[in-house]
């Protein structure tokens, strides 16, 4: 519940202060909301489940962004940072929506 | 207790996080200034295309313009042939009679109190003002072409089927000075019709205006050969 309350009030003071990215992260923010949306819904998918634990989900949190940024600056180093960022967000939409379908199941039974 | 409160307000603070990075991606990306987040790679490949695009598009500005350069020169060169035709058409069509033409020439009045002018006087005018370059004629109310004839008898004398009544009138456009001197030759026309009884009165003019005009027959018998 917390969790979600945070999220909204992200939302809301990010769009009031419009705040600026710094130049190096630019490249890696876009892959690391996916990454971090993955986490947030296999959270969600835990909590649903009766297993939601705290330390998990922040440190699956964590390092989900964090090896997606990895993932992207490698692929930036070798020359294929535009295909493994391709690859990075369709396992993390892949997960995300079977997540999203196991919180469906919970939510409405189907 | 104190390490759920740890993990609960990580979690706050991971999620206010995520929404604050959703919020500002969003508001970036709807910002439109797509070309400065992205690589270099992509951007050459962008550049790459622009720069194929430019190239296919330069190519087809040259074609255009030479196809214009093009059909400008063949407009002109048909235009050109077009005046040609049109002036050609016009000095023809004087020629043919099927113009009215205007120009310095003569007026002859002939009179004939006596019924004593023969088809052959008038024909042989005819001839004269032609030898001595008359370029449109007109005995009476008719122009006279490329196919008149006079026919009839003394007094009574019909040109292309039109009877002519005297006093007649031939209007003749060509050099007034040359035309005149030819009917007055000795043994002339002028000659002629007195010893038939009639006269011929010579006026020269600056502008004597042929107005009457033949129809084009088409021919029947004869076909362009060759």
């Amino acid at each position: 519940m917390i969790g979600i309350i945070a999220l909204v009030v992200g939302v809301l003071v990010g769009l009031w202060l419009d705040p600026t990215v710094p130049e190096w992260v630019q490249p890696y923010l876009p892959i690391a909301v996916v990454a971090a949306l993955d986490a947030v819904l296999g959270g969600l998918r835990a909590r649903l489940d009766g297993i939601f634990d705290g330390k998990v989900f922040v440190v699956s949190f964590v390092s989900n962004v964090v090896i997606a940024a990895l993932i992207v600056l490698l692929g930036d180093e070798l020359g294929v940072g535009a295909q493994l960022s391709t690859a990075v967000v369709v396992v993390l939409g892949i997960r995300i929506f079977a997540n999203a379908a196991a919180i469906r199941r919970h939510l409405f039974g189907a | 207790m104190p390490r759920i409160k740890l993990a609960t307000v990580l979690i706050a603070v991971l999620c206010l996080a995520l929404g604050l990075a959703i919020a500002t991606q969003v508001r970036r990306t709807n910002s439109g200034d797509s070309l400065a987040d992205q690589r270099p790679q992509d951007l050459v490949v962008l550049l790459d295309g622009l720069q194929q695009r430019e190239a296919a598009l330069r190519k087809e500005i040259a074609e255009a313009e030479a196809a214009l350069t093009r059909l400008r020169a063949s407009g002109d060169t048909s235009a050109a042939a077009l005046a040609e035709a049109r002036r050609r058409a016009d000095a023809l069509a004087v020629l043919a009679g099927t113009a009215a033409a205007a120009g310095p020439g003569l007026e002859i009045e002939v009179t004939d109190p006596q019924g004593g002018v023969a088809p052959s006087d008038l024909l042989d005018a005819v001839q004269e003002l032609r030898a001595a370059g008359a370029e449109a004629v007109q005995v009476g109310d008719v122009r006279i072409g490329v196919d008149s004839a006079f026919t009839g008898s003394t007094g009574e004398i019909v040109l292309d089927g039109v009877r002519l009544a005297a006093p007649l009138t031939v209007l003749a456009i060509g050099d007034p000075p040359t035309m005149a001197a030819a009917l007055n030759i000795p043994g002339g026309v002028v000659d002629t019709v007195e010893r038939a009884g009639g006269g011929v009165r010579i006026t020269q003019r600056d502008r004597v205006d042929i107005t009457a005009l033949r129809t084009i027959r088409t021919p029947q018998y004869a076909r362009p050969a060759g």
